[in-house]
């Protein structure tokens, strides 16, 4: 590791289905990262795999650690930040510019207004319920036997899209299951679900000028079906923020720079 | 009716005075104990500055109310009264009042809201109903109060000047009590009043005279009315005086003791005892604003709070705030008592109370909030502001998008909404809601740029 690339600051993103940490070098960028499901017991799991991380980056234990997400109290960690201002910070360090920041992870959306100063301007969020989010693309995906790999192929087979009405996660299963009796086909229900998963995000959206660039971060970001018909949905270009699950642990990371 | 009223006078005059007394004396013993020994709870560096003296007289004044309204019923006329109903009709008539809308947010700082309200739930009343009502509604049924016993009501005085709600939850009560209801419908207001909709206001407030007399049985000269319009008026204008004492950098207390401290003037007003209190409180905001004593440890953004409170989670919100130097100096709920009951005029008994009534908050548009907004985020100076969205009070909650985006474009007010139930937990996500909370405190900490 050349010393350009020596890590000065790391960063922990404990989310409810997915662990991710980064770290960074002087310039902010990353030198380092982990991505590992979220297992239950997150101080036990942040306290190895940090471990992990401090090595590959070479980072030893001067080096700050931040912390966000949803368990990030249960890490030791030099500061701890919420998502929302950790995914503005990292989203702002990546693309340069004011703008507004959906995130759709596992079991919340987010949408940011990032301001000028990469300052959050505004916030909104998905409130007690999986809709509109990761979660309920996987249970539905799950129940028809289509491998998360493969969803982006099997919208883009699609002929026609297929009406899912229902963005609750558990309506839209037995719905689903009642399409798929009536014969419709696979593909036009996985692009259907995409499309009402859209509308519901495009929703809390719709709440914030959208003036600025539209940015995508979250796992679910890897998933083009989902980017397209996010849109779509928007009638905007959706760019994708580099990195996409790493965005809120690099926030975090650049919060406890030196 | 004559034991009753022997009873009742001797809890309001002597008994409980005196168990009051006893209260007191037992915690100022507890409280020195705790200082010679050093023993008790240890309290960690609170963020809030020094407590309210004036609490204890509160919590004597709303003890003393709820423990004479034990033995009301019987003994005096006993009404029960929305809090936006032109009480001060009611009052010459001798009538004890009780406000089932205080009494839910007692009920709801001991969360005894999803309890009492399962109890009228398993009768089909929907969960989308108001938590106050689903709750007094629930308290009635069970018999269970935090108060004992509330007294049984002889009439029931129903204005819609706050919602609709209120009308069809008075119709249940009037319905299980089998007493007269009594309604005054307020057309709600776009833009001023229009003269057809203050006579129809006020034509209903003078049949409220004949009503009252009847079912108390005692006539009222005109110019016991006066009087009462005259204190009620008196307990307004302390109670302004209060709250403006927020406009004081830093305020001598929070948003959050406004709220506790609004139980008098809510159900108290037009009584001598309410402006006795206000006038002690007034007193102690006034002196902790000149000698800089604050309400909150380190006050370093203000903040105005919109819709009613999350009773249920008080302690808990002012604290997280607290701690990272936020404090809510105004309110617009609070602000409500202090407004329009200013339009009372005792000259003018009817016309003024129609007026008074007919312009509450909740019963005009949203240009108006916004006005009231506007004027109160630029005279307590406040940076920001928390919209707590409440799912149990639609007609509060209606427009507040707007009001936000308005709020940040106009005058650069940075807000929230925090979507939350007044009274009932079972609708309030705390982990979510807190997450919010900080959120938007962090954004308050401009981001350098990476
Ligand atoms: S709906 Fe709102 S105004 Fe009506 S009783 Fe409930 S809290 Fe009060």
């Amino acid at each position: 590791m050349s010393d350009a690339a020596k890590a000065v600051a790391l960063g922990v993103d404990a989310g409810s289905t997915t662990w991710k940490a980064v770290a960074i070098d002087a310039t902010g960028a990353i030198v380092a990262s982990l991505v590992e499901p979220a297992e239950p017991r997150i101080g036990a799991q942040t306290e190895r795999a940090v471990a992990v991380l401090r090595t590959q980056a070479g980072a030893d234990a001067a080096v700050p650690l931040g912390a966000t997400g949803y368990g990030r109290k249960r890490v030791a960690a030099a500061r701890s930040l919420t998502e929302i201002t950790c995914h503005a910070r990292g989203a702002f360090a990546r693309m340069r510019r004011p703008g507004v920041l959906i995130d759709v992870g596992g079991q919340d959306t987010k949408v940011i207004r990032i301001g000028a100063a990469g300052d959050v301007a505004d916030f909104s969020m998905n409130d007690k319920c999986a809709a509109g989010t990761g979660r309920f693309l996987e249970v539905i995906l799950g129940r028809l036997h289509v491998p998360l790999g493969e969803v982006a192929a099997f919208a883009a087979r699609a002929e026609r899209s297929v009406l899912v009405s229902s963005t609750c996660t558990v309506f839209a299963e037995s719905e689903v299951v009642s399409l798929v009796a009536e014969g419709q086909p696979v593909e036009g229900i996985v692009k259907g679900l995409h499309a009402a998963l859209a509308s519901r995000v495009a929703a809390l959206a719709g709440t914030m000028p959208q003036d600025g660039g539209v940015f995508m971060s979250g796992g679910v970001a890897l998933n083009p079906a989902m980017v397209e018909a996010l849109a779509g949905a928007l009638g905007r270009r959706v760019e994708i923020v580099p990195d996409p699950q790493l965005v809120g642990a690099l926030g975090a990371a650049l919060a406890v720079r030196p | 009716m004559i034991t009753r009223r022997v009873q009742y006078e001797l809890i309001a005059r002597a008994a409980g005075p005196l168990l009051m007394t006893i209260n007191r004396w037992q915690g100022d013993l507890k409280r020195a104990v705790r200082r010679v020994t050093g023993r008790g709870p240890a309290r960690k560096a609170a963020p809030f500055g020094p407590p309210l003296e004036s609490t204890r007289k509160l919590k004597d004044l709303m003890t003393m109310h709820y423990l004479t309204g034990r033995y009301a019923d019987g003994a005096v006329p006993v009404a029960w009264v929305t809090s936006g109903f032109p009480v001060e009709i009611l009052r010459p008539s001798g009538f004890f009042t009780v406000y089932p809308e205080n009494h839910g947010a007692v009920c709801a700082v001991r969360r005894m809201v999803p309890e009492l309200s399962e109890a009228v739930e398993k009768q089909g009343y929907s969960r989308d109903l108001c938590a106050y009502a689903r709750c007094d509604l629930g308290s009635v049924v069970t018999g269970k109060t935090p108060a004992g016993r509330l007294p049984r009501p002889d009439l029931l005085a129903c204005c819609t000047n706050i919602c609709q709600t209120v009308l069809y939850w008075y119709r249940a009560l009037a319905e299980h009590f089998k007493v007269p209801l009594v309604l005054v419908d307020t057309p709600f207001v776009y833009g001023e009043a229009k003269p057809h909709h203050l006579q129809y206001v006020r034509d209903q407030l003078h049949e409220l005279r004949t009503v009252a007399e009847r079912v108390s049985g005692n006539h009222v000269a005109p110019e016991e009315l006066e009087e009462i319009l005259k204190v009620s008026l008196a307990g307004t204008r302390l109670w302004d005086a209060c709250l403006k004492t927020g406009r004081t950098k830093p305020s001598p207390w929070t948003g959050f003791d406004s709220f506790i401290h609004l139980a008098p003037i809510v159900s108290m007003r037009g009584t001598e005892e309410c402006n006795a209190y206000y006038r002690i409180l007034l007193d102690e905001l006034q002196d902790r604003a000149r000698r800089g004593v604050p309400g909150i440890a380190n006050e370093r953004v203000r903040l105005l709070w919109d819709n009613l409170p999350i009773w249920f989670n008080l302690r808990e919100l002012a604290t997280l705030l607290a701690e990272h130097g936020f404090n809510f100096v105004c309110t617009t709920y609070t602000n409500a008592w202090a407004e329009a009951g200013g339009l009372i005029d005792p000259a003018d008994p009817e016309g003024s109370a129609t007026r008074a009534y007919i312009h509450v908050i909740l019963n005009r548009d949203l240009p108006n909030k916004l006005r009231t907004m506007k004027r109160m985020c630029t005279e307590y100076d406040v940076q920001g502001a928390i919209l707590h969205s409440d799912r149990s009070c639609k007609p509060y909650s209606i427009g507040q998008i707007d009001l936000k985006d308005r709020l940040a474009q106009e005058l650069g007010i940075k807000a929230l909404i925090l979507e939350a139930c007044h009274a009932d937990q079972r609708a309030y996500a705390s982990e979510q809601g807190e997450m919010r909370i900080r959120a938007f405190m962090e954004s308050f900490d401009q981001a350098t740029p990476s």
